[in-house]
């Protein structure tokens, strides 16, 4: 044994113990560990960790309400549903910024694509604790049973890959906090294709999770079913998201303002109030395509009935009137107006998806589906333990207000002048 | 750089194609074997429901039961312990009995919902469930224009639960436990296409006992149960607006728009940043320009 490849093992080993510290010490919390959002979460996690002990050891119908006439209840409408709607801005981002070129928002592609790919993990990943055999998760990607019949098939594929590709995204995030410099140059020369690749698959699953319903055709009440659900699907995602990007940008900025990097915090007002024309658009256009649809479908008989109202209030009180507070937001660069749109945006999307796969889903059955309170209970705990890994993440690695780097800006040409001034 | 690009956006775009290329929508239809089916004559059903009993006695195994005493008085559904169930319908004929169970779609939708293949139609003509295939994720419930396959929530190993035409019976060269156990003659069993033809004839021989109808023969793209009735069949608990297209019909175009989107949007979303990034790098060029001069 030569003496450099000892000398090398022992630099190795240095390296490796050097490694192991910073990643332990970053495990660690920063900041008060007791403080009232910690109490609370912690012990909606607590209580869910026992529901869901209960449910993966009696059964589904230890704690939901779900039933042979409801399959599907809070958890596929809420967190699957709505929630992966709601990760649409991530992709909707990437295509502004990498694909058109808008540099004026990449300050928070990072961001949204750590949310989108987060989101997916969490409320995606919730589909797991509603399988009911999910020992047998794998068998549709190993391959001994390929469905491909199946738009769940589809779903479950693109789901998958998503994830991935916003990993990918994501990742030369990951690189610069662990200070792998030749690693972070060849994962951001992945960008431009994980984020071809993310658009593509979204474009896909967010309208295929509408089709998911195309063959409940008789189960779906007739103002929530078209045969464009699919479209519908994925143009309200488009809105969906950059509305969360919003509504999540303003809680960000105020809880981690110290994170937030100059190049977001001198332009975040512009790309709010950007953002905001852009989302009132696509709301037009999906406006527009409720009104054919609703003409095409001969919809004017149910406008009478209770859910006739029900369906006008998400219409008109949660895309029309939102839209028109997202222009005039726009017009007057009014944070507080573009802010309150976006809620009410959320709140129409909430409803939209839940009225397709839990409230006008078997609307004439004789005993409707309510989710129980444990069922609530658990989709706040998602949400609080996808708030506790993101909340980790934004303080530790570099996400607000720097870029997903693309090859072409890195090294950069300051950078490189730099380097050699030194 | 741009090629290099080029591929990576080809290399997706067949990656996605090769996981997303689901084109066939239904069920094949094994040329050679004749499909079975029952024929269900309901103006003989006396309503004693030996079929239930026949039924749970069969497939005891799968863990289903029977129960003795029913009050006929609310309409009966099939659960995850009872496969079939028999009702008694007041009509303008008066008291009508109909036996209720999956109706064995000859294009099941519960069969193209399932991701797994777990729920398939064999080429006999029952439509099956495979145990360690399924995932339970209920998009069969769901997609089921009878709602039939039923879940055991309570359970923490739980089964998709629904009549399977006593396939493993059939397999063994007998009939149905129902069929063989029906004291009234009620239940017929045979390939679905002699059971059109006796439906027919028994339609034709007493043209004022019957409806025209044979449901099953053209609902949701033919089913392999088949009934016979002497009222309307809505008057017995029929759904009789799901119409004659197969259900995975529905999904079709969808699917069909997959390997489209997958293999023509790639390239254009490449081509777009190509467009925009020559033009910001132009921008940034002349703007170099300025500031060095």
């Amino acid at each position: 044994m030569t003496a450099v490849s000892q000398s090398g093992r022992a630099l190795v080993a240095a390296e490796l113990r050097r490694f192991g510290t910073f990643v332990l010490q970053e495990l660690k919390p920063k900041g008060r560990v007791l403080t009232p959002f910690n109490v609370i979460s912690g012990a909606i996690m607590l209580v869910a960790g026992v529901l869901l002990t209960i449910r993966f050891a009696k059964g589904l119908g230890a704690i939901t309400n779900l039933s042979q006439d409801y399959p599907w209840g809070f958890w596929i409408g809420f967190d699957v549903i709505t929630g992966v709607a709601f990760a649409g801005g991530a992709y909707v981002l990437t295509f502004m910024v990498y694909i058109l070129g808008q540099e004026k928002y990449h300050p928070i592609v990072r961001v949204t694509v750590l949310n989108g790919f987060l989101a997916y993990v969490f409320y995606a990943g919730a589909l797991l604790l509603d399988l009911g055999r999910p020992w047998n998760v794998i068998n549709p990607i190993i391959g001994n049973s390929f469905g491909v019949s199946s738009v769940l098939f589809l779903v479950a594929w693109h789901f998958m890959l998503y994830m991935m590709a916003e990993f990918v995204e994501f990742s030369p995030a990951v690189a610069e906090w662990l200070g792998w410099r030749r690693v972070r140059r060849f994962l951001g020369g992945l960008t431009l294709g994980a984020v071809i690749f993310g658009i593509t698959l979204s474009l896909l699953h967010q309208s295929g999770l509408g089709a998911l319903y195309l063959m409940a055709r008789d189960k779906v009440h007739p103002l929530w079913y078209s045969e464009f659900i699919p479209i519908l699907f994925l143009v309200s995602s488009i809105f969906a998201g950059l509305s969360m990007v919003i509504f999540e940008g303003t809680i960000t900025h105020k809880v981690f303002r110290h994170r937030v990097g100059a190049a977001l915090h001198g332009s975040h007002d512009d790309i709010v109030v950007g953002l905001a024309r852009i989302a009132a658009g696509t709301m037009f256009v999906y406006l527009f395509l409720q009104l054919l649809v609703f003409v095409h479908g001969q919809r004017w008989s149910y406008l009478g009935t209770g859910l006739g109202a029900w369906y006008l209030l998400e219409m008109v009180g949660l895309v029309a009137l939102p839209a028109a507070l997202f222009i005039q937001g726009y017009r007057s660069r009014d944070l507080r107006v573009i802010r309150t749109a976006a809620v009410l945006t959320l709140l129409g999307i909430v409803l939209n998806r839940l009225n397709v796969s839990v409230i006008g889903f078997k609307w004439y059955a004789p005993v409707r589906y309510i989710p129980s309170w444990m069922e609530i209970e658990v989709t706040l705990a998602v949400i609080a333990a996808e708030l506790w890994v993101f909340r980790w993440v934004v303080n530790r690695m570099p996400v607000l207000g720097t870029a997903v780097g693309l090859v072409r800006e890195e090294p950069s040409r300051e950078a490189r002048a730099g380097v050699l001034a030194a | 750089m741009d090629r290099r690009d080029l591929f990576k956006t080809m290399g997706a775009a067949a990656g996605t194609a090769l996981v997303g290329g689901g084109l066939k929508a239904e069920e094949p239809s094994v040329s050679g074997v004749e499909p079975v089916g029952i024929l269900v004559d309901t103006t003989k059903c006396i309503g004693c429901r030996s079929c239930e009993y026949a039924c749970a006695d069969a497939h005891k195994d799968a863990g289903v039961e029977v129960t003795d005493e029913v009050d006929f008085s609310a309409e009966r559904v099939t659960d995850e312990k009872h496969w079939t169930v028999v009702n008694r319908y007041d009509t303008e004929k008066g008291t009508i009995y109909a036996k209720k169970q999956c109706m064995h779609c000859r294009q099941p939708a519960c069969a193209s919902a399932c991701l797994t293949r777990a729920m398939h139609k064999t080429a006999e003509g029952p439509v099956v469930w495979t145990e360690n295939r399924c995932m339970g994720c209920r998009f069969c419930m769901v997609s089921c224009p009878f709602d039939m396959p039923k879940f055991e929530y309570h359970s923490a190993v739980p089964r998709i639960q629904k009549c399977v035409m006593c396939a493993e019976r059939l397999a063994e060269g007998k009939q149905p436990a129902c069929v063989e156990n029906c004291p009234a003659g009620a239940l017929t069993f045979g390939p679905r296409s002699a059971l059109l033809e006796q439906a027919r004839q028994r339609i034709y021989a007493a043209p004022d006992a019957y409806v025209h109808q044979v449901y099953g023969e053209d609902e949701v793209g033919g089913t392999g149960w088949l009934y016979l009735a002497s009222v309307p069949f809505a008057q017995l608990g029929f759904r009789t607006d799901l119409g004659t297209t197969p259900f995975p019909t529905y999904t079709r175009e969808f699917l069909y728009a997959v390997p489209v989107v997958l293999t023509v949007v790639p390239p254009l979303l490449l081509a777009l940043s190509r467009a925009s990034r020559a033009r910001a790098e132009a921008q940034t060029d002349a703007h170099d320009e300025e500031g060095n001069a």
